[in-house]
């Protein structure tokens, strides 16, 4: 497949290239830019972090889980593109130098780029911006010195690119009609959305993939619509956009975006991918299912729609035929009572041991609505519906919550592993209702709203 | 004057561009094969059969080598050469080589080496302490056991008993560059050598016994590392080496780089430990005698696990004087990945035991914890610096320090304390952080009862410098001036982030009193100095900026000679200072001076090679002088913590930390906040699992979870405490790449203060204090 994209503002075009072949790889190997580092290998580590843009404005990205199709009519910027045309650094570059912001240097191209990039969105809130990327030398404190001081100085010029045209081909779709006819005449094709799951099917279990139908250009399917009686997500929304769309909604749900991945897998990632892979400890469908959100579902011209819990059959297993995919998900308009208490050994960018979404409406002092749902304590997304119902009719307070916790043994028989043990697992859960009520009392919800 | 100065790292401008060549980034020759290990899946067993036919057979597979396919040595080991390249008959742990591909691409390696079938008998694997210990797996036949005077009568006559156990566990060092080495035949069967490695006399060693060449037949070069932490002080021979062989069979560059789970996978980590604790303390809260228990969890070779246990024992005592002590240290062979160096070489563990029978005992004494251990601190050192090194080392008579005055305050193995700092250290942090009324703060925090808990906890570092085998405590560098007046600087130290290559630059430019800007850093190089230890044990800066002092001066002094002859002035007279070299009226620059003294036929290349005075030490015995001296600092860190979940956030850390006259204070207090947050990972969210099979299930970051931007503390005030080295070292600075890493443990107090405030029983923590076991402990001391 063609595939055009402007690499630090120079047109590209390649004919041949393997569909799966990552921009990281392909920088270091074919073009000797030796500037973007692979750390990880899996997205996890930021030191391969590069700047991209297209119609919706710069992003910083993962270069180790890009494939290169996925670049299509966009412009990418590597850390040997940032400094000016006479070698002039850019502000985040010459404030790195002057706060000792490096030390081994091998995290810093990565850094500097995912700075480079809040810097051009005017973006301050650093420790979100750069929760992607590791650095194990420095402790971060002079990395933050560093981008609070760059801040305000100006954008430099030299980062303006114009886009080149797409190319496209019928394994790149450029609207859901098109998507829903080749995924229908070519059923066995893998999916790639923003490739941060895919990706590592690449890089690490070294799978050969093909077909493939890359959605980047499906544009109708991204974006939120906004309607009286619900929020309509495109399932190929980036979980950035869908944390600034849900911002004003549901606070909880969008703090817990914050914390989902990183700032470079939030902007590849998908919701339509984070739901269609049907990961038990995937962070989406909690709290999608406790604010009843239904999933639509299209192939061909055939579309369905059910209840988003509904789609999770078991381990491995959701309700979605061959050549079937996610147009969108949806979620009713209702006060704001969701809480999403993401739970795991580290704050930002780790996968949740349990993800606990508690949406219970209270009026006249008793519990009329209670949809309660967990990621990481079964083998799929599951609601506590024992728990539900033991709050269900009762009054808001502590000797209900005693009672219903109860209900958690009945709902949950959770799994030990790395990240937690089964009975940690269970009793945190249960924790989480307390901790709900709690928090509806007035009372500190977390130790990140606590300072010195 | 370039020594003192906050300069920027040496390449900051190359690190920021992305202009710094890794090993990975070094321009290849046409041919270039690429390298992987196929790794065993069983702990422990007998191998019966590989079948390799599939990995030959995939595309780009170029040779597919075995042990027995090895021309000379296969072994890799840094010790006793317990460690082969590739396994023989027998395997020790998931993840050891086996078979190596040597491929067209990096892909087509990777892809291979997964495809060999392998039958393996497998045995039942000794994987934790106590499996070791039921099997008597070890090392050096029985334990390692140091005394000083009879603790046991000690404890046993004591007013109160402090006794108790826990788990310390390991770390991944996580450097972000991972394992990576180049090797490029040359003619007449020699070879060089680009590896990421903290020891390339060690990988020059291993490669040369591998090709069956003397030394000089190879030559090894390392400009930089992404980040080592002593995970590349021995865990790159096996690349080294492999690369080396494959270059030399197939005639053709051969480069190896670990994907990130491979690293994770086969290299060895930081030791975890149990340690086990008795002390007896008096009425006042002062110990009278204290006995440990050491069980380090070597891994399935040797490696560097008898000296990280020494230290580990030498760090016992952490800032305290005991009069009588007992230590008795365990090295236990397990079938996981070899446990090897990382920043403190066993220093933290020891010194973790301590502070944690400190704050046990402060506990159970109800005693302010840092009263209780500034009662039991050494006694402050009074004089100045010490006299000039004497040869033998027997100069500690004279100078008797310390607000007891009375005798001669000796470790637990034997060594005078000199240098105490940590009265003056510990009451300067404890103002500047305003600890009293924060303390208070917390607990009236605390006594509301609310389910979020604060915790303030404060810790002392005393880390002993110098390598504890003796022997390695010598440094060489080369310098050369050029007839234009320019520097070319070259030592044995290796640059992995720290610095160290500018801050050995800032003395050279010191002493010939030019800019930085003269000098040239070059990279390390075996061609160029020989017979280098490992960049290690903190020791870069002093053994190496001594070299080069040496070196600069012997040029200097041959210059200053000629040109005071030339001006009729005498040498003494001659100054370089500002880029200039001034004799008697004249004025040169140092470029005239450099040309002047070329054309008078002087010599302006040099050697320098400097060793450690004052240490001498008996490991068996356990007595002597192990280190020239301490580094020491404190800290303070405040938590809060959820008692629902156990999840938590350093809130605010404080440090003091003592760098001595610092040589780059930029660069020091860099080493100083990195440290504290590598070292309150270690013991907060870094957790290595492994499964029952021996599997390591945490080898990614998505599982190993060190440290991310957030977690820096909200507030962190470091600074560094104004003092000088008592002893001469170069520009009296100390070693600072280790010392701060210990500072962390007042983050994992500061967690147990907030547990403790949830009930009365001892918190009990074990390390690391994830969230799961933080949230245990509330448990366990509510009851």
């Amino acid at each position: 497949m063609t595939i055009r994209f402007l690499l630090n503002g120079e047109t590209v075009e390649l004919s041949d290239s393997a569909p799966t072949l990552t921009l990281l790889e392909w920088l270091r190997e074919t073009r000797g830019l030796t500037g973007t580092k692979e750390g990880c290998n899996e997205g996890d580590c930021g030191a391969c972090t590069v700047m991209l843009r297209d119609g919706d404005g710069a992003r910083a990205l993962n270069a180790c889980i890009l494939l290169l199709p996925q670049l299509d009519g966009k412009a990418v910027r590597t850390v040997e593109g940032l400094s000016g045309p006479e070698g002039q650094l850019h502000p985040v570059q010459q404030a790195m130098v002057d706060h000792h912001g490096s030390q081994c240097g091998f995290c810093t191209p990565g850094f500097v780029m995912s700075m480079a990039v809040a810097h051009l969105n005017g973006d301050r809130d650093h420790a979100t911006t750069l929760a992607g990327n590791l650095c194990r030398c420095t402790g971060y404190a002079p990395i933050l010195r560093a981008a609070e001081a760059a801040a305000d100085q100006p954008v430099p010029g030299w980062l303006d690119d114009d886009l080149p045209g797409h190319t496209g081909d019928a394994f790149r779709p450029a609207s859901a009609d098109e998507l829903a006819q080749i995924y229908t005449a070519h059923p066995e094709a893998t999916l790639v959305a923003g490739a941060t799951d895919v990706g590592l099917w690449v890089t690490k279990a070294l799978r050969d993939l093909d077909p493939v139908i890359f959605l980047a250009g499906c544009d109708d399917l991204k974006g939120v619509e906004i309607a009286d009686a619900e929020l309509r997500i495109g399932a190929m929304t980036d979980m950035n956009a869908v944390r600034a769309a849900l911002a004003p909604h549901f606070v909880s749900y969008a703090e817990m975006i914050r914390r989902y991945a990183s700032t470079q897998v939030r902007a590849a990632a998908t919701i339509g991918g984070n739901i269609a892979n049907g990961s038990p400890i995937g962070d989406n469908p909690p709290a999608l299912i406790a604010l009843g959100a239904h999933l639509h579902l299209r192939k061909g011209d055939a579309r369905r729609s059910l209840p988003i819990e509904a789609f999770f059959v078991d381990y491995g297993k959701q309700d979605r035929g061959p050549g079937e995919f996610v147009e969108a998900v949806s979620i009713p308009r209702q006060p704001d009572r969701l809480k999403c208490y993401k739970l795991s050994k580290r704050f930002d960018q780790d996968i949740s041991a349990v993800c606990g979404c508690f949406n219970i409406t209270v009026e006249g002092g008793i519990v009329t609505g209670a949809r309660i749902a967990f990621g990481g304590m079964a083998g799929i997304p599951k609601r506590a519906r024992h728990v539900e119902s033991a709050l269900l009719g009762q009054p808001w307070e502590a000797g209900t919550i005693r009672m219903a916790e109860a209900g958690f043994d009945a709902d949950f028989a959770p799994l030990s592993d790395m990240r937690a043990s089964a009975a940690y697992r269970l009793e945190t859960a249960r924790a989480m209702l307390g901790r709900y009520f709690a928090e509806d009392q007035g009372e500190t919800g977390t130790v990140l709203e606590v300072s010195a | 004057m370039s020594v003192t100065s906050p300069l920027p790292h040496d390449a900051a401008r190359l690190h920021v561009t992305g202009a710094a060549r890794y090993i990975d980034d070094i321009p290849t020759p046409r041919g270039t094969l690429h390298l992987a290990f196929g790794l065993s899946p069983v702990a422990r067993g007998v191998i019966e059969a590989m079948d390799l036919a599939a990995v030959r057979a995939a595309p780009g597979v170029v040779a597919v080598l075995t042990a027995p396919d090895l021309p000379f040595a296969n072994d890799v080991s840094p010790s006793i050469h317990d460690e082969p390249l590739l396994a023989v008959n027998r395997v020790n742990y998931v993840g050891q080589p086996l078979f190596l591909v040597v491929a067209e691409t990096h892909l087509a390696a990777r892809k291979a080496a997964k495809l060999g079938d392998i039958r393996i008998t497998e045995e039942t694997p000794i994987l934790t302490i106590d499996q070791a210990l039921a099997a008597d797996s070890r090392f050096e036949g029985g334990p390692v056991i140091w005394q000083k005077g009879d603790a046991a009568a000690a404890i046993a006559g004591a007013a109160h008993v402090i006794e108790g156990s826990f788990e310390i566990g390991g770390q991944e060092h996580f450097y972000l560059e991972g394992q990576a080495a180049l090797a490029l035949p040359q003619e007449g069967g020699d070879m060089v050598v680009h590896s990421s490695t903290q020891h390339p006399t060690e990988i020059q060693h291993k490669v040369a016994e591998a090709l069956g060449l003397p030394m000089h037949g190879v030559r090894v070069e390392v400009r930089r590392m992404g980040g080592g932490f002593g995970g590349k002080e021995s865990q790159g021979n096996a690349l080294a080496v492999s690369c080396a062989v494959a270059a030399r069979l197939t005639g053709r560059p051969c480069k190896m780089r670990y994907d990130r789970d491979d690293d994770m996978i086969i290299t060895g980590k930081r030791h975890d430990f149990r340690v086990s604790y008795r002390a007896g303390f008096d009425a006042d809260g002062r110990i009278e005698g204290v006995e440990f228990l050491q069980y380090a969890r070597c891994g399935w070779a040797q490696d560097l696990s008898l000296p990280v246990a020494d230290r580990a024992m030498l760090h016992a005592d952490s800032a305290y004087r005991l009069p009588q002590a007992r230590i008795e240290s365990h090295r236990l062979k397990t079938n996981t990945q070899s446990a090897t160096a990382f920043r403190g070489f066993g220093g933290p563990q020891g010194m973790l035991g301590m502070e944690r029978l400190m704050d046990h005992a402060a506990h159970q004494l109800g005693l302010e914890p840092v009263e209780l251990r500034r009662r039991n601190y050494y006694a402050e050192a009074t004089g100045g610096p010490a006299p000039a090194p004497a040869e033998p080392p027997r100069d500690i008579s004279g100078q008797k320090k310390g607000g007891s005055g009375a005798l001669p305050q000796t470790t637990p193995y034997g060594m005078e304390v000199e240098d105490f700092a940590l009265h003056g250290i510990t009451a300067a942090l404890l103002e500047s952080c305003d600890y009293a009324a924060r303390k208070q703060a917390v607990a009236e925090w605390n006594a509301e009862g609310g389910a979020i808990r604060k915790g303030i906890a404060f810790s002392p570092v005393k880390f002993g410098i110098s390598f504890t085998l003796t022997h390695l405590n010598q440094a060489g560098a080369l310098v050369h001036v050029y007839q234009d007046g320019s520097i070319h600087l070259n030592h044995g130290g290796t640059e992995m982030g720290q610095g160290l290559f500018q801050k050995v630059a800032q003395v050279a430019a010191s002493r010939f009193g030019v800019g930085l800007e003269a000098v040239k850093i070059t990279a390390t190089d075996t061609g160029k100095v020989p017979n280098t230890s490992a960049t290690a044990a903190s020791s870069g800066s002093d053994l190496n900026g001594m070299a080069a002092q040496i070196a600069c001066d012997a040029i200097r002094d041959r210059m200053a000679a000629y040109l005071a002859e030339a001006h009729q002035a005498a040498p003494e007279e001659v100054r370089f200072e500002a880029g200039e070299v001034r004799v008697g009226s004249a004025v040169l620059s140092f470029a005239e001076a450099a040309k002047r003294c070329y054309e008078g036929r002087v010599g302006l290349s040099a050697t320098g090679f400097y060793k450690t005075p004052k240490v001498s030490w008996d490991r068996v015995k356990g007595q002597g002088r192990p280190f020239y001296y301490f580094a020491y600092g404190a800290a303070v860190t405040e938590v809060a913590m959820d008692t629902r979940t156990g999840e938590y956030r350093i809130l605010r850390a404080d440090i003091l930390h003592d760098a001595g006259a610092s040589l780059n204070p930029a660069l020091d207090l860099g080493q100083v906040e990195g440290g504290y947050v590598q070292g309150a990972g270690w013991l907060t969210t870094e957790e290595l699992v492994w499964d029952q099979q021996g599997r390591l299930r945490t080898h990614a970051p998505s599982t190993y979870k060190i440290p991310a931007f957030s977690d820096q503390p909200d507030i962190f005030n470091v600074a560094l405490w104004d003092g000088c080295n008592r002893e001469e070292t170069i520009y009296r600075s100390k070693a600072v790449g280790e010392p701060p890493f210990m500072l962390g443990i007042s983050a994992f107090l500061a967690l147990s203060d907030a547990v403790a405030s949830c009930g009365s029983a001892y918190p009990a923590l074990d390390a690391p204090a994830t969230p799961e076991r933080v949230w245990a402990a509330v448990r366990r001391v509510r009851g």
